[in-house]
């Protein structure tokens, strides 16, 4: 029971806000963020006690949890716990926290609405990491987009209602077009088997045609590259990171994002070994250009947050190179990068939100030696614009490093050119952080350096990643069994060569 | 006719009966509330009285009846659908100075003869179904004799059903000469038909010519001009009947004797069906795009809507028939629950139908708002409602019988018709324009009937897209004699 009840406690929880906001906002306020602290320390508990088993146990989940749900079509609801959905569930907790944390000033209207939707896309992320049943998983997959539409539609910025539409038709279309490619897996599966399940471990022993996997293969792509976002599906996010308010950019950027490259480790490499491996050239290809085309836009922008949702395009295309890069060592970097880039780049949005909250623009230009006035603020923005570059010691860091290894095994040229995308890395951060923070005060801005509330959520953040960067091994046993089952299906014959 | 014959008839009977005595109660003494208690009664009494004509099933009675699970299934949601649009019906006709009673009268007449058509299995009684409910909806549609645009709405409905049932009988003409038989029987007949006989070029031309009849009905493209202006001009409560009642009735009879198999998917008619359901998924969805009236977007959504159904029809095999029902459902509850609120929020006068009514509605009245956006919701398939259930089982009765054609049109035009769901739900949620423009249904309380009505209809999107299996079996084991 403790799996469902991580979702419940999140569900329950954004009702009782709701209803809490009616008699006081910080009331409310401290229900959703106790009960994502609940679910923290659950998870917590669960990787404590899992530690020294993860290595021990081959293929098995920590904890699961199993109940029949449609009968007739042969859904449960299957939902399990391994160190893969672990690892990037205690990111959601982390970061669901940051959000509750920045909006605790930022958001004074609707305070109560706002929580609920914001831990109802909480809970449907930690469903989706959990769910084992496709059809729970679309579900879940799914739940994510309505509440996360209301907080950019409700409280983003000026052009918030297209931004929310235009991600919300983006995600629909491409999760549809999973939906149908689920329902035909299944469909097969009891055409060649006799049993109606839409459960993940039996249907990955379905036998597929060739041409079958590909076309299936290539709806669950689809989906999973949208949310990514991989190059040519990313139009959706500059505009809804940029929109959204900070809370839904972190929650977008850090955990959203994250649940594309988690569908595409846990579902497209094992349920499609074949023609996954015969497209990963091109996948990776698409993921080196996503390297490149980001990074470049992202040194062209003049709005802070839109530089830091092109950032992410570039960051996410390490993700897809290191998935497909099909050995073990890149697909633990790209695990790596998925955890810390989350929460650099949510420190980066925390950050945008705060200067937003104190100077009322988002232009880097109108910023400038905002290290005079607030010299603890710009001292954080330098960090994290430094994590977000790659700098050794810090998380990001570990994770390019392993993902370049590892594709460096696997395609030379394509690793080269992507390697170039940290060159444009260190120009779009190196870029943003000296003509924010470092010389003259031309505007002559006199603002409040940080509060102690901020200082607690970017210190932690600091400190998360500084962790991941000089010991990122936490990280990667806790996954490595989990990616090792992945990798195994696809490429087995790397596996041998290691 | 025996007495299990008559107790298989009760539905029917009580129904029929019920308008009768409420014709004479109007005569002896006019008060409104009485009127819709009777009616509901009558309704309550039909339902019941399911169960307890149940076990004398199946049964057909004299050659215009059969009475099975399937016909029982779809009776039973024809008058759940009637008994719930007339505590509706009933808010909204006491701030409007007409007549108020014949109005259920008419209504119980409709209901009677979508039932008919559910049952009948001979072209008589369909025909005489059909015309009951067409005749009793001219005059419905015309209610509120003060709107001319009622009155504009009722007469062109009449105009087009009255030339689509001419059309519809010489169909049945045509097919009768061929075959010599007055069996619904022979739709299915004439569908796997060969062109091998002489009198095949009658036989299709038959079918063809009762589709055209039966796609007026149901509002399939090139036959849906009439629902848009159909929908914005009649009152709010006939509106939802229409596309609910009505719609359940044709329906009912369409999906059991069009069944599509393997055999004739690639006959005729099983092209033209789906040619009929990618115009209508495709078309509706689009025209509802640039409409700034709910009603209008609600009046091509249903085109859509039907065009998903048409999908389900077309997939055949061993889930089509069910997936079909269970949407029919899904849609029936969610389209009565969208036009309920709408019925709410409207006032003396006056109805909550352009787009700026709602604007801010979300900050006014909080649950009514929540209750719209949950319609909306399952209008465009989003999970937990009844409508993604709904369109997850036609599209696993799509993908068991590998129509992908269907199947991709049906994904595609889902995304474009999210796009007017979401922008109602923006409005909703945008702040109003100024306290000056908030109209006078804001002070308004919310009425008991309706709100009693709103409540059961939310519970039931939920129930459906939650716990469908309570359902399902039921369905399956209604639809597993067909086709």
């Amino acid at each position: 029971m403790i799996l469902p009840s991580l979702v419940l406690i999140l569900i329950v929880g954004g009702i009782g806000s709701w209803i809490a906001a009616r008699r006081s906002e910080v009331f409310a306020r401290w229900i959703a963020l106790g009960s994502v602290l609940a679910d923290l320390s659950v998870c917590l508990g669960i990787w404590v006690g899992h530690l020294g088993r993860s290595q021990s146990t081959p293929k098995s989940w920590f904890v699961a949890f199993d109940l029949a749900w449609i009968p007739q079509f042969g859904i449960r609801i299957h939902l399990a716990i391994d160190g893969l959905s672990l690892a990037l569930l205690l990111l959601t907790y982390f970061l669901g926290i940051m959000a509750i944390l920045s909006s605790w000033t930022e958001i004074d209207e609707r305070v109560g609405f706002f929580h609920f939707n914001l831990l109802w896309v909480l809970a449907g992320i930690t469903g989706v990491f959990l769910a084992m049943d496709l059809f729970v998983f679309y579900l879940f997959w799914e739940l994510m987009l309505v509440p996360m539409y209301f907080l950019i539609g409700i409280w983003g910025h000026e052009r918030r209602i297209y931004a929310a539409t235009k991600f919300f038709l983006f995600t629909q279309l491409s999760g549809l077009l999973m939906l149908v490619a689920i329902i035909a897996l299944a469909v097969l599966h009891k055409q060649s088997t006799g049993i109606f399940t839409f459960d993940y471990e039996q249907l990955l022993e379905t036998a597929l045609t060739p041409r079958a996997a590909r076309l299936l293969m290539l709806g669950f792509l689809v989906a999973f590259a949208v949310k990514l976002p991989a190059f040519p599906f990313h139009t959706w996010l500059p505009d809804a990171h940029t929109e959204a308010p900070t809370a839904g950019s972190v929650v977008l950027a850090g955990l959203l994002l994250k649940t594309g490259a988690y569908g595409m480790i846990r579902f497209v490499l094992p349920l499609f070994p074949g023609p996954s491996h015969e497209l990963a050239p091109v996948l990776m290809t698409f993921g080196v250009i996503g390297i490149l085309y980001g990074a470049v836009l992202a040194v062209g922008q003049t709005d802070l947050k839109r530089l830091v949702a092109y950032t992410s395009v570039s960051h996410m295309g390490f993700v897809l190179l290191g998935v497909f890069a099909g050995n073990e060592t890149a697909l633990e970097g790209a695990v790596v990068q998925m955890v810390s880039h989350g929460i650099s780049t949510g420190a980066l949005f925390i950050l945008a939100g705060l200067l937003q909250e104190r100077m009322h623009t988002r232009e880097i230009s109108a910023m400038g030696g905002l290290w005079e006035t607030m010299p603890a603020l710009s001292g954080a923005g330098m960090v994290f614009a430094m994590a977000s570059l790659g700098l050794p010691g810090l998380g990001d860091f570990v994770g390019e490093f392993l993902v370049l290894l590892g594709a460096y095994r696997a395609n030379v040229p394509l690793t080269v050119v992507a390697t170039l995308g940290l060159l444009a890395a260190t120009l779009y951060g190196l870029r943003f952080a000296v003509n924010a923070f470092q010389g003259p005060n031309p505007h002559h801005w006199q603002l409040p350096d940080m509060r102690p509330r901020e200082w607690a959520m970017l210190g932690l953040m600091m400190a998360c990643l500084l962790w991941i960067g000089l010991y990122p091994q936490p990280v990667l046993n806790s996954v490595r069994q989990s990616l090792a089952v992945a990798q195994q299906s696809t490429f087995p014959q790397e596996v041998v060569r290691r | 006719m025996s007495r299990s014959d008559f107790a298989a008839l009760l539905p029917l009977l009580i129904i029929s009966t019920t308008a009768v005595i409420l014709m004479i109660a109007i005569a002896i003494q006019r008060n409104h509330k009485t009127a819709a208690v009777i009616a509901l009664g009558g309704v309550g009494a039909g339902l019941g009285s399911l169960f307890f004509a149940a076990p004398v099933l199946p049964r057909q009675v004299t050659g215009l009846f059969i009475l099975d699970s399937y016909s029982f299934l779809y009776m039973a949601i024809l008058l759940c659908a009637a008994a719930l649009v007339l505590p509706f019906a009933y808010d909204y006709l006491k701030h409007r100075h007409e007549y108020r009673e014949e109005f259920y009268v008419l209504a119980l007449l409709a209901t009677t003869g979508a039932m008919v058509l559910a049952a009948s299995r001979n072209f008589a009684s369909f025909f005489l179904g059909l015309e009951l409910l067409s005749v009793a909806l001219y005059a419905l549609i015309a209610y509120v004799r003060s709107e001319s645009i009622s009155i504009e709405a009722g007469i062109k409905y009449l105009v087009l059903a009255a030339s689509s049932s001419s059309i519809l009988l010489f169909g049945l003409a045509l097919i009768y000469s061929a075959s010599g038989s007055m069996e619904l029987s022979q739709f299915t007949a004439a569908m796997t038909h060969t062109a091998s006989h002489g009198d095949s070029v009658f036989l299709v031309t038959g079918l063809m010519l009762v589709l055209v009849g039966i796609g007026f009905k149901l509002a399939f493209v090139p036959f849906h001009l009439w629902t848009p202006d159909v929908y914005e001009g009649a009152p709010l409560p006939v509106t939802a009947f229409i596309a609910t009642v009505s719609k359940g009735g044709v329906f009912a009879l369409f999906l059991r004797w069009f069944q599509v198999n393997s055999d004739n998917r690639a006959g005729a008619a099983g092209i033209v069906l789906s040619i009929l359901a990618v115009a209508s998924m495709l078309t509706g969805n689009l025209l509802a795009l640039r409409q700034n009236n709910v009603k209008r977007i609600l009046a091509y959504s249903s085109i859509a809507h039907m065009g998903y159904l048409l999908v389900a029809l077309l997939a055949g095999g061993a889930l089509g028939a069910s997936a079909a029902t269970y949407y029919l459902m899904a849609y029936v509850v969610t389209i009565l629950g969208a036009f309920g609120v709408m019925t709410v929020l409207s006032g003396p006068g006056w109805e909550a139908a352009s787009l700026d009514a709602y604007r801010g509605l979300f900050w006014r009245k909080p649950l009514v708002a929540a209750v719209f956006t949950t319609m909306l919701l399952s209008l465009a398939g989003i999970p937990l409602t009844a409508g993604f259930l709904g369109k997850f089982y036609v599209l696993t009765a799509g993908a068991a019988e590998s129509r992908w054609v269907l199947l991709f049109t049906l994904i595609v035009s889902t995304t474009i018709g999210l796009f007017y769901y979401l922008r109602i739900v923006v409005v909703m949620y945008a702040r109003p324009a100024d306290p000056g423009t908030m109209s006078e249904a804001n002070t308004l309380p919310l009425p008991l009937p309706a709100t009693i009505g709103l409540a059961a209809l939310t519970g039931l999107v939920f129930l459906l897209g939650v716990y469908p299996s309570l359902f399902w079996n039921a369905i399956v084991a209604a639809t597993r004699n067909l086709g």
